[in-house]
């Protein structure tokens, strides 16, 4: 981490412990969460270590979201279809219980061997799936049930019947469904949070990722291959455009680092799971009794403020 | 501006790299029509709206040209001029970010992808934000975010009708994740200017993909597209590698958009500034 970034970091810790809110316990929960990150972030991610979080991000044995439903949810019940045409598989939709609170859960779903992978569409969603999506997030603003979203997608799917049917708008439109919640909301990047397909589902008041999990604007093949012309070139595009939960937080990008067990989610399932419980449990405390309208009024202004800009 | 329906020497990052395809194959001249390969003088094409006179073909507009043929003369007025991209990533690839953005902001003389501001059409008051192919693909970094968001923010003050006119491959690579955020960004702009009682109309010119299919100009109250304009999320290169079928002729035409329900009206240039007159009498802004 550059000293700038840690700088830029510090001034985030000072702004925050500066800013007097009617909800104090939320706001000291927030402070040493970016202190104990600051300390993590103290050493410097290399472009070694991106690409070693792009590489687990996709390992084809991480957990997906099914995996974490069934260790984090009591009693889930699964959601089907669009209410309109059909049911896209790559994205799951539900509801459960988590620590005694109904929530409303909604993630990508890649599949683990072959026949899975087919049916899911390696978790890259139609436009159908993006209406799943959203009709769940009514469902659970009508009675009040806060939403999850685990994000782990390459992308939305480039293909001829899902531009047909609507990808782009679709996209939009759930952004924008998340921005009118009037409950809580969490989102998750658990694995590769691709672009388009990704920000669909996370636009959320607090906005994670675990360790090692990448999310970008682009895939680093597809943009080694417009801008280097190689997509072999994958390695160099990701160490610039930093698609790593570090770079992530230091751009004010996401509100904070899940940690993985030791060597990734990949080697233990449960472990990883109950890290991400926790982090879930911690954030939907603090967000809880929240009124709706601070509660989208907050959500609003931090994605209205996200971007960099200079000056003539 | 000169001979410029085209990117000139401008490199353009962006998948969709040349707003036209003879261009795109570096077999034609700017001015050469790709559908009957008919030639004219710069003057000539911009007396006919850069329509082809011949076979109807819509060339590219810059962002000012566009804005000339839309406002009133004389109404338009520039807002948020001073804002430039920043280089929070300090991004390198075959060259530095900051070096691109020097070079489009001489070669297109603007200070970013998108031309914002004040205007008339008709008589009645507007915001126009015009998108422009050929500072770097239009692509949508934290500058396009910002002038259109601040646009909109300033349409909903007084309950008006901000009017996009779009023309982009979509985020801009160079910014990383913050141009993911641009997404989010600029609907929660319009998500304010539509609680405010106010309207977007959202034209899509060729090419409207990526980033900015999937946020903004997904949402206006009224879509309209331009006749042949590329106006989908994927691009057809990618959807053919990814699905390894045969695209459809017309795969992500505005023609093809219409018929699927996705845009209102197909609008040929000609007749653009009068339905947008129209929509503005409708939907009652002050005038």
């Amino acid at each position: 981490m550059t000293q700038e970034a840690e700088l830029g970091l510090r001034d985030r810790l000072a702004q925050l412990s500066g800013v007097k809110l009617l909800r104090g316990t939320r706001l000291s929960a927030e402070l040493e969460r970016l202190q104990r990150q600051l300390e993590r972030l103290r050493e410097d991610t290399t472009d070694e270590e991106i690409w070693r979080s792009v590489e687990l991000a996709r390992h084809e044995k991480r957990p997906y979201t099914l995996d974490y439903v069934e260790r984090i949810l009591d009693d889930w019940f699964e959601l089907h279809g669009d209410r309109s045409r059909m049911d896209d598989r790559a994205i799951v939709a539900g509801i459960g219980s988590l620590g005694g609170r109904t929530v409303a859960l909604v993630g990508h779903q890649k599949g683990r061997d072959l026949k899975e992978r087919a049916v899911r569409n390696f978790g890259m969603a139609y436009p159908e799936g993006y209406r799943k999506a959203m009709r769940t997030m009514a469902l659970a603003d009508r009675h009040g049930f806060p939403l999850v979203t685990l994000v782990d997608t390459p992308g939305a799917y480039p293909g001829i019947a899902a531009e047909q049917h609507g990808q782009g708008g679709a996209i939009a439109r759930s952004q924008a469904a998340m921005l009118r919640l009037g409950v809580p909301s969490v989102s998750v990047v658990i694995g590769e949070g691709g672009s388009g397909g990704a920000i669909a589902i996370a636009v959320a008041d607090r906005v994670l990722m675990q360790e090692n999990a990448i999310y970008s604007v682009i895939s680093p093949e597809g943009c080694a291959s417009i801008l280097w012309r190689d997509a072999s070139q994958a390695k160099k595009a990701a160490s610039a455009f930093k698609p790593d939960a570090a770079h992530c937080l230091e751009l004010g990008v996401i509100d904070g680092i899940v940690p993985e067990p030791e060597g990734g989610a990949q080697v233990d399932h449960d472990g990883a799971a109950a890290l991400l419980r926790e982090a879930l449990v911690a954030h939907l405390d603090e967000l809880a009794g929240i009124p709706a309208e601070e509660l989208r009024r907050g959500r609003r202004a931090k994605f209205r403020s996200m971007g960099v800009l200079a000056h003539v | 501006m000169p001979g410029v329906s085209g990117t000139g020497n401008i490199d353009v990052s962006i998948e969709h790299k040349r707003a036209d395809p003879a261009e795109r194959d570096g077999t034609g001249h700017p001015n050469t029509c790709p559908g009957c390969g008919s030639h004219y003088r710069d003057e000539e094409l911009a007396e006919h709206l850069r329509v082809c006179p011949q076979c109807g073909h819509h060339f590219p507009v810059r962002a000012p040209e566009r804005i000339a043929q839309l406002a009133d003369p004389g109404t338009f007025e520039e807002e948020d001029a001073d804002l430039r991209s920043a280089d929070p990533l300090e991004f390198f690839d075959l060259r530095p970010y900051v070096e691109r953005l020097a070079e489009a902001e001489l070669g297109t003389g603007l200070g970013d992808a998108i031309l914002t501001g004040r205007a008339a059409i008709d008589g009645h008051p507007c915001r126009l934000a015009a998108m422009d192919f050929s500072f770097m693909g239009g692509s949508m970094g934290s500058v396009v975010g910002e002038r259109f968001a601040r646009s909109c923010e300033r349409t909903a003050e007084d309950a008006g009708v901000l009017i996009s006119v779009s023309a982009s491959g979509g985020a801009r690579m160079q910014e990383g994740i913050l141009a993911l955020m641009q997404l989010p960004k600029t609907i929660v702009a319009v998500e304010e200017l539509h609680e405010a009682g106010g309207a977007l109309f959202s034209v899509l010119a060729h090419p409207t993909t990526g980033g900015v299919t999937a946020s903004f100009a997904s949402l206006g109250d009224v879509m309209l597209a331009e006749p042949g304009a590329l106006t989908s999320f994927a691009g057809p290169r990618v959807v053919a590698q990814t699905t390894r079928e045969k695209l459809p002729d017309d795969f992500g035409l505005a023609e093809s958009n219409f018929r699927f329900g996705h845009v209102d009206a197909v609008v040929p240039r000609g007749d653009l500034r009068g339905t947008l007159a129209r929509l503005l009498r409708l939907f009652g802004g002050p005038s």
